[in-house]
């Protein structure tokens, strides 16, 4: 039965694992998203799981008890964060590049050093060009619905591809809000049956994993991997149609909010889109024509819709709770920039780098934006492409 | 403020060896890794080592905290890897006594790959290991050290993996000095600190402490004074005890001591001596 449920974000993750319940799920605790794997691990006590729960001695280990449960056909699920996710690092190529559909709850958080364990996006993407499909979310809502589509996504025959569903530490980790729960047998029947291809432990037809492949064939292995996720566009959306007429809520690639006569932009992910909004809409009532656009899918990255969402607007800012040092803006900004390219009008995009190591960013900060913004539109003139918001600089 | 209340403001004994601007400390009351902290400081005035020759490093974790409550040189590195910065530090500048500070989830776990290896090939460090049996950090989560049957976060209805039996695990792996005790034997933690200090090769000393919030309060085993007295009732001092006897169980019985003190050449020694026969005059000796 359908429920209305008071969860905090990684509750929504572990909620969905019940429901999902996959085959094995593999974890080691790390603050933010340790409640994830508490939470399941007092489901499989209770026989609310019936899928192996393994408690590896590191996040490298679990990684790789995901890849080995995978290969062997199975659906596959795991959570961490921050230096967790960089552990992984290694074994996060693996299970992209032999195409496991492995699913991974993110709460996001900094990376050392400095130690912090507040939210920002750093992990994730660090871990951009890992072949993994991003996933984000505003809102623990958010989070449980996207957690239940990574399944169909990841699993799906053209995509094959693993899945992060990145949801902000604390922000939403450990907020509660009231969260639509679905019905356990309909979560069941819109995920379906997990049937692997080819497989480890089938003895009728024994197979290899992850053979040297040196260069005779590895480009064309790794131009097959990428097709993977390149095919994911059309899947994402389908999954998202379906999700919405299954159960109410569509999804696609990104959100767009007050964009329809909207002159300016503000592009921001992740739970900061909800203070987003806010100031829009107090912007709207100082007279100013600004919208908001909330990507919800990173990679692949829609940059043909994103484009075409932002072409007429006069001004643009990108805001991205993650730095590139020494890259040409922050990592969001310099894809939509590059994803306006070849419009002959275009807007003036500028970067904003925000909220790292769980800096907050409030309503004023995003008026801040705003006010910059129509100061863009009205002379034409940036002065600094790329800023930081709400850091102290003397 | 008055001046009586100001002449009653007694100074922290240990003052002059912690950062004052980080304290209060975020442990527990009632935790045990304060206690180890304490001998520390106690063998390092007793020791009377230069303090400039001395460095901390720390992985992450309740005990991983020591590293920026002491004022010593001392490093906060990240999890599992306190072991490896040791290394480096202790290579990078071998007169330093290099000593690591931290928790069983940190050396036996996610790092016990590194403290198998250090121990291997005896690296000149000393090894102080506060095991609460838990991740408690992050929670209470099922550990390496975990006697089975505790209740855990991530075990709710009790462990069942065999856990390490570190003295165990040193000794195997080569370890000069191996020793046990509990946060009860608090005169026995320092002498085995000072005593550690005056030996050469990879040291260990693992110090059993309570962690009331977590391990104590899921598995009703009281607060700290109970398990003080548990470790009372339950331990008993063994001196030169065969080290795989030394097993933990639920609320056991606990085998305390120095297990090992052997004599063994440390791994800057070794490369020294080797290469001299390799190389002859043409090797310059490191660090010696």
């Amino acid at each position: 039965m359908k429920t209305l449920k008071p969860l905090n974000g990684n509750q929504t993750i572990a909620e969905a694992t019940r429901q999902v319940d996959p085959d094995v799920i593999a974890a080691y605790p790390i603050t933010p998203s340790t409640a994830i794997v508490e939470s399941i691990a007092q489901f499989k006590a209770d026989g609310l799981i019936t899928g192996e729960f393994v408690c590896p001695e590191s996040e490298h280990s679990a990684m790789s008890v995901c890849i080995g449960a995978a290969s062997a056909g199975g659906r596959v699920m795991t959570a961490t964060s921050s230096q967790g996710l960089a552990l992984m690092w290694e074994m996060l190529y693996i299970a992209a590049g032999l195409r496991l559909p492995i699913v991974a709850g993110i709460a996001n958080r900094a990376l050392s050093a400095p130690i912090n364990i507040h939210g920002d996006h750093s992990d994730t993407m660090g871990a951009r060009d890992s072949g993994w499909i991003h996933l984000y979310s505003e809102n623990c809502q958010e989070a449980y619905d996207n957690f239940i589509q990574a399944f169909r996504i990841a699993e799906h025959m053209d995509v094959r591809t693993p899945v992060f569903v990145g949801l902000d530490g604390f922000i939403i980790s450990h907020s509660v809000e009231v969260v639509q729960v679905e019905d356990d047998a309909e979560v069941k029947k819109f995920i379906g049956e997990y049937k692997p291809v080819y497989s480890l432990l089938d003895m009728s037809r024994k197979i290899t994993v992850g053979p040297l492949d040196f260069t005779d064939y590895y480009f064309e292995h790794k131009r097959s991997q990428i097709e993977g996720i390149e095919n994911a566009p059309a899947v994402i959306e389908q999954v998202g149609k379906e999700f919405g007429l299954t159960f109410g809520r569509p999804y696609g690639f990104f959100e767009e909010y007050r964009m329809e006569d909207a002159e300016t932009a503000i592009v921001v992910m992740s739970s900061a889109a909800g203070t987003g909004k806010d100031a829009v809409d107090e912007l709207r009532q100082e007279g100013l024509k600004i919208g908001l656009l909330k990507p919800r899918v990173f990679r692949p990255f829609p940059y043909q819709k994103m484009a075409e969402a932002l072409k007429k607007m006069k001004a643009v800012a990108v805001l991205d709770r993650a730095s590139s040092p020494g890259a040409f803006g922050a990592p969001l900004f310099t894809e939509i920039r590059n994803a306006l390219y070849d419009y002959a009008e275009r807007p003036k995009v500028i970067n904003y780098v925000y909220g790292l190591g769980g800096r907050d960013i409030k309503v004023e900060h995003f008026k801040e934006v705003g006010a910059k913004l129509e100061k863009i539109r009205k002379t034409g003139k940036v002065e600094e492409m790329c800023g930081y918001l709400n850091l102290r600089e003397s | 403020m008055s001046k009586d209340v100001k002449a009653q403001e007694a100074k922290n004994p240990m003052e002059d060896f912690l950062r004052m601007d980080r304290i209060p400390h975020i442990w527990c009351s009632g935790c045990g890794i304060g206690v180890v902290v304490t001998s520390f400081v106690d063998a390092l005035r007793k020791s009377e080592i230069d303090l400039n020759k001395v460095a901390i490093v720390s992985g992450i974790g309740c005990t991983g905290r020591v590293a920026g409550y002491v004022k010593l040189d001392s490093f906060h590195s990240t999890h599992g890897r306190a072991i490896p910065f040791a290394t480096g530090l202790k290579l990078g500048n071998p007169e330093m006594q290099v000593v690591v500070f931290s928790g069983d989830g940190d050396i036996a776990g996610i790092g016990g790959n590194h403290f198998v290896h250090a121990a291997r090939r005896n690296m000149d460090i000393l090894v102080i290991c506060v095991n609460n049996f838990n991740y408690a950090m992050t929670g209470g989560q099922v550990a390496a050290t975990s006697p089975i049957n505790a209740n855990l976060s991530t075990a709710p209805y009790g462990n069942f993996e065999y856990p390490f039996s570190l003295p165990y695990l040193a000794d195997a792996c080569g370890a000069t000095y191996v020793a046990r005790w509990t946060c009860l034997h608090i005169r026995r933690v320092t002498m085995s600190i000072q005593e550690a200090f005056q030996k050469k090769g990879f040291r260990f000393i693992e110090v059993i402490a309570p962690c009331v919030t977590l391990y104590a309060r899921r598995n009703r085993l009281g607060d700290g004074l109970n398990l003080l007295k548990y470790y009372h009732d339950n331990s008993e001092i063994r001196h030169g005890a065969d080290t795989r006897t030394l097993d933990i169980g639920y609320q056991g019985k606990m085998i305390v001591g120095k297990f090992v003190d052997r004599e063994k050449p440390p791994f800057l020694e070794c490369m020294n001596t080797h290469m001299k026969k390799a190389l002859g005059d043409k090797y310059v000796p490191y660090g010696e």
